[in-house]
């Protein structure tokens, strides 16, 4: 027979004797199929870099657990600094202009809570990530499948907080320029405004490819 | 890195750069200035001022009032703004803070010494000093006989000591030696802030170095135009000049050669930026040329507030109120005197 329900081993089998096992309907154990796909793993990052180099091989065999973790952290942790670092530029310069305009202040605090949104916007994302995060039996935690999960989840999270951490920034510079400018004539703030919604447009694209993104880190089922 | 101090600059200039911006807004406007020229009186002045920034100054003045009082008054206004800046600077901004008085250091020094060689009060002449540049020691400038001493005994714990290491001579203190000291201490004096501001790097050098290389080349016209006629050498006069700005290397060559205006002239319309200031003026007249360089001078000082983030907005403040110092010096005095056809001979509109 020639359909085999083991798409990927046909694809990688390189022995004949395999491929005509394959043919023949025989199907290996899971114990075997385990140990086979790791060498066929092997096998195939061998023929990618020439040669079974250890930082390749170092570099699959980091579980994906840890890249998993790391991209929920760099989601809530960058997203923060980024809406830290947004939140005191245009703070510092709020409090001087204040003193001359007082009037300024309660319409300037809208810059202070774009730049808080982007924080927000990273712990969402964290909150979902780590709803993703699911344990897989150890036989099963270096499957391409798996692997594949743990990178997404990586990857999400290291959207998200870059793209907050430039958010934010840009909405704390052009909010310390609105306060100034509002405090020398109050017609400019509706229209900085403007420019500062557009800046904080930045984060919730990152946070939109972020959760597309994680939606398909799918780990192995038991089993 | 030019381009990106706005990530950084606030966490120790934010709060004082917003604060200088607000001064800023208190400065007298063209509309203010039309009302002031013309009052009638020096009372009227100081009812127009009252409704101004300037008021909590001037309200208790008792009523003979002259215009060295309103002038004092509003230096004072100028000090406590400064002061305010400086007690809540950290460095580097403290540092550029403290540079923008040395020039006025060197204007007491040098009134010191001038008036102790005419013979005049110590007691006088310290009151007619300018806040901003006093130190501790200033007393003593009135002992010393010859610039040795005067090194020795008081300035070398002043902030100007590095400057004087150019003119230290052992002749005795007559007028044009101090003459050439004031303007050898403010060469050195000015190279030393445009040092500073080049190794402050970003958008504070870049501005500031277009403000003090204007500042270098308009000392280096009044200085050939004032030593015209007299028996300084050229060799000296070169020594004057400072070593940066539009001028330096040849076109202080060609102004250390010159002997009367039109050849002045002559050297500075080959520069496109002060081409447009000697236009203004018909030749052989040289009255008016004070106030234009003063109207560039307004104009590039306005502009250094478009930009955010750099330092050369405390400068450009400071200068801009000590022009409006001199814009109510002026209107003052052509009230008193009754001189109200006079009064927009030399004043400057900042906005």
């Amino acid at each position: 027979k020639r359909s085999c329900t083991h798409r990927y081993c046909f694809a990688v089998c390189i022995k004949q004797d395999q491929r005509s096992r394959h043919a023949r309907g025989t199907v290996p154990t899971s114990k075997e199929r385990g140990v086979r796909e790791e060498q066929i793993v092997k096998k195939i990052f061998a023929t990618m870099v020439g040669s079974s180099s250890s930082w390749s091989t170092a570099l699959v065999k980091i579980s994906p657990y840890t890249f998993a973790s790391i991209g929920i952290a760099i989601s809530i942790g960058v997203s923060v600094l980024g809406a830290a670092w947004g939140i005191y530029i245009t703070g510092s310069s709020l409090i001087g202009a204040a003193i001359k305009a007082p009037r300024i202040t309660s319409k300037n605090l809208i810059s202070v809570i774009f730049c808080e949104a982007v924080a927000i916007y990273g712990v969402i994302v964290a909150i979902i990530l780590q709803t993703k995060l699911e344990s897989v039996p150890s036989s099963r935690i270096y499957d391409p499948e798996s692997l594949r999960a743990g990178y997404a989840i990586f990857a999400s999270g290291i959207i998200v907080g870059f793209a907050n951490l430039v958010c934010g920034l840009c909405v704390g510079i052009i909010g310390s320029s609105c306060a100034l400018s509002d405090a020398q004539n109050s017609s400019l703030f509706v229209k900085i405004l403007v420019i500062e919604i557009f800046g904080s447009a930045l984060g919730l694209f990152g946070v939109i490819v972020g959760i597309i993104m994680s939606a398909q880190a799918t780990w192995p089922s038991k089993g | 890195m030019y381009g990106f101090e706005a990530l950084t600059f606030n966490v120790h200039g934010g709060y004082l750069e917003a604060i200088v911006r607000g001064y800023r807004s208190g400065l007298l406007t063209a509309a203010d200035y039309n009302n002031l020229c013309q009052c009638e009186s020096l009372e009227d002045i100081k009812m127009h001022l009252s409704a101004t920034e300037y008021g909590p100054y001037l309200q208790n003045e008792p009523s003979p009032l002259h215009t060295t009082t309103i002038v004092e008054k509003c230096t004072l206004k100028l000090v406590d703004e400064y002061k305010q800046m400086l007690c809540q600077a950290t460095e580097p901004l403290s540092t550029f803070l403290e540079y923008i008085t040395y020039g006025h250091m060197i204007d007491n020094v040098v009134l010191i010494v001038t008036g102790t060689l005419h013979e005049r009060d110590v007691q006088e002449l310290l009151e007619k000093c300018h806040p901003l540049g006093m130190f501790d020691s200033i007393a003593t400038l009135a002992v010393a006989q010859n610039m040795r001493e005067l090194y020795r005994l008081v300035l070398v714990d002043t902030p100007l000591a590095p400057y004087f290491s150019e003119c230290i001579t052992s002749e005795d203190l007559d007028d044009m030696n101090i003459e050439i000291m004031r303007n050898t201490l403010y060469k050195a004096y000015l190279e030393d802030f445009y040092r500073f501001c080049q190794k402050l790097g970003g958008a504070t050098s870049e501005i500031m170095s277009d403000i003090l290389a204007f500042e270098a080349d308009r000392r280096a016209v009044n200085i050939t135009i004032n030593s015209i006629g007299t028996e300084l050498t050229r060799d000296d006069r070169r020594k004057l000049y400072s070593n940066f700005g539009l001028l330096y290397p040849y076109g202080h060559e060609e102004l250390a050669i010159s002997e009367d205006i039109d050849q002045v002239r002559g050297v500075m319309e080959k520069y496109p930026p002060y081409q447009s200031i000697f236009s203004k003026l018909s030749y052989g007249e040289s009255q008016m040329l004070d106030k234009a360089f003063y109207e560039e001078e307004v104009k590039r000082l306005c502009l250094s507030f478009e930009q955010q983030f750099h330092y050369g907005v405390f400068f450009a403040y400071m200068r801009l109120r000590e022009q409006e110092i001199r814009n109510l010096m002026w209107i003052s005095e052509c009230v008193a005197q009754n001189q109200k056809s006079r009064v927009h001979d030399s004043v400057v509109f900042i906005f």
